[in-house]
């Protein structure tokens, strides 16, 4: 467990009103990790915390050992889709080159090989043929192609991807999760928040379950399990248990 | 129009007034494009007009009026943040409320400030009275400026489209936000003479609209606007002359009339081609 991330007794709230409270958890690397639980459990806040975007109360965050700040150049984050101006004036490919900001430093511009190299990770999301296109042109499956090219540009270890898959094809999809397996077998790390229950076995190794605070956490197999989902979607099992009616 | 270019050669004062208004319509046309992406267009009004109490205590004491316009351009720009950040009151709100009230103290203080420059002048601009000093301060402004922009562009960009995203990089949105807050008042304090307080809005944000309907690449739309600034500002100044208009406004509407003819007819974005498309559409339907 040399290179694990490690949440230790993290707290956050937004003007007082309590979003996460006593969450802990040790996940190891190299590993497809899904984030779960109802609406308004803190995923995407979990997410953001962990990665230092908002302030946290209390509790600590190390990876292998140190801190965001210190291996922040190693981590891609893919914010939800509905945060960015669609309208920017700004082509699919200088959307990828964005990836390749952090290993320039100040002052540097991005040569013709970093926009070879941006080109090639469109390519590996199927996307080269819309390089010239501005963004908001793309479907929403595309935009998300496109974003997880810019976080392959910036040649991360770990790769936190918030709702990934809201509101984008059945094709996309399937193209994301399976480079996310292809990063997971060439040992790196994806963190992704995700809602949809019915295929979390099928994308993840393992798996936090959140509802204000760490409902489960572990191998999915061992947490995927009726107790712990009812304990998190208190309002929802209805709709859990017809779940585990359809696919038994 | 041989008439004007002779008058520039002939003229020093002519020759000044030219030269600052094209700084002015480069350095509003660059830092405007920004301001527009960011959704801050009614902050640039805000400090433009915020700027008068400086003004005038600087006539007060007797020290030019930049350091004064630029202490209280920051002041509205932290104002601004402070009340957003530490009330349920929104953005354009509190922007509102903090520029009228510094507005309405400058309109006092320059009544008392027993000054030869009347409000008018400064509220409007004259940029025919430039004088030497006023030139090299906007084009001393102009470097500062473009060259932060030049520097920080990588990081300007990243934080204008996506601050999330910024922020993961560990790039300080904050301080880029100020730092963008400076940048603005500067241009203000040195567009001042050229189009006054009222009218800076429009240099900052019509050339960079105009620009923003023509392209998709933010460095071209930063060139268009810049381009298109420097020529609203040459045309205007032009008509000004002949006409005897105040400058300001001349120079206003040569940049309105730039924007009207790429809301109608931009190839992506202009109404007519785009209405003419739906047209031909509805007609292949039936």
């Amino acid at each position: 467990m040399a290179h694990a991330i490690e949440v230790k007794d993290l707290h956050v709230s937004y003007y007082g009103k309590q979003v996460l409270k006593n969450v802990s958890f040790t996940m190891e690397t190299g590993r497809l990790i899904g984030i779960v639980g109802p609406n308004g459990a803190g995923k995407s806040t979990l997410m953001k915390a962990v990665l230092g975007l908002i302030p946290r109360d209390k509790g600590t965050v190390s990876i292998g050992g140190k801190s965001i700040a210190e291996i922040r150049k190693h981590i891609a984050y893919v914010p939800q889709r509905a945060t960015i101006d669609w309208d920017f004036p700004i082509t699919v490919l200088d959307t990828v080159l964005l990836g390749t900001y952090p290993s320039l430093g100040l002052f540097k511009r991005p040569k013709k090989k970093h926009r070879e190299w941006a080109y090639q990770c469109l390519e590996k999301v199927g996307m080269e043929t819309f390089a010239k296109r501005q963004i908001g042109e793309l479907s929403g499956g595309q935009q998300q192609r496109v974003f997880l090219a810019r976080a392959l540009a910036q040649q991360a270890d770990i790769f936190f991807l918030d709702e990934p898959f809201v509101g984008i094809d059945v094709t996309s999809e399937a193209l994301i999760i399976s480079i996310l397996k292809e990063l997971r077998d060439n040992g790196k790390t994806a963190l992704v928040v995700h809602h949809d229950l019915t295929k979390v076995k099928d994308y993840f190794n393992d798996l936090i379950i959140v509802n204000g605070e760490i409902v489960g956490a572990g191998d999915v197999n061992q947490v995927m399990v009726p107790d712990m989902m009812k304990k998190a979607f208190k309002t929802q099992f209805a709709l859990w248990d017809s779940m585990e009616v359809a696919s038994s | 129009m041989s008439a004007f270019i002779h008058d520039i050669q002939t003229y020093e004062f002519l020759q000044k007034a030219l030269f600052t208004s094209i700084i002015v319509g480069i350095i509003c046309g660059v830092l405007g494009s920004f301001i527009i992406l960011r959704g801050m267009s009614l902050m640039g009004d805000a400090i433009s007009h915020a700027v008068l109490p400086g003004v005038a205590l600087s006539y007060m004491v007797g020290i030019n009026y930049f350091y004064g316009a630029v202490t209280f351009g920051l002041l509205t720009a932290f104002g601004i943040g402070f009340i957003t950040q530490n009330s349920r009151v929104k953005n354009d709100t509190s922007i509102g409320i903090v520029f009228s009230a510094f507005f309405a103290v400058g309109i006092i203080l320059i009544g008392k400030a027993n000054t030869s420059t009347d409000l008018t002048s400064i509220l409007f601009g004259n940029v025919l009275s430039v004088r030497d000093s006023d030139m090299w301060m906007t084009l001393g402004v102009g470097a500062v400026v473009l060259l932060v922009i030049i520097l920080f562009y990588k990081e300007l960009l990243v934080s204008t489209f996506d601050p999330t995203l910024a922020a993961s990089f560990g790039l300080p949105n904050k301080i880029i936000h100020y730092l963008l807050m400076i940048l603005l008042t500067l241009v203000t304090v040195a567009s001042l003479q050229t189009v006054g307080i009222i009218l800076v809005v429009a240099m900052l944000i019509t050339p960079a609209a105009t620009a923003y309907l023509l392209t998709n690449r933010l460095s071209i739309m930063i060139t268009i606007s810049a381009i298109l600034g420097a020529l609203s500002a040459t045309i205007g100044l032009y008509i000004s002359f002949v006409y005897n208009w105040p400058s300001g406004a001349a120079i206003v509407l040569v940049t309105t009339a730039f924007f009207i003819v790429a809301f109608l007819f931009s190839p992506r974005n202009g109404i007519v081609w785009r209405s003419l498309k739906t047209r031909k559409h509805k007609t292949a339907l039936q």
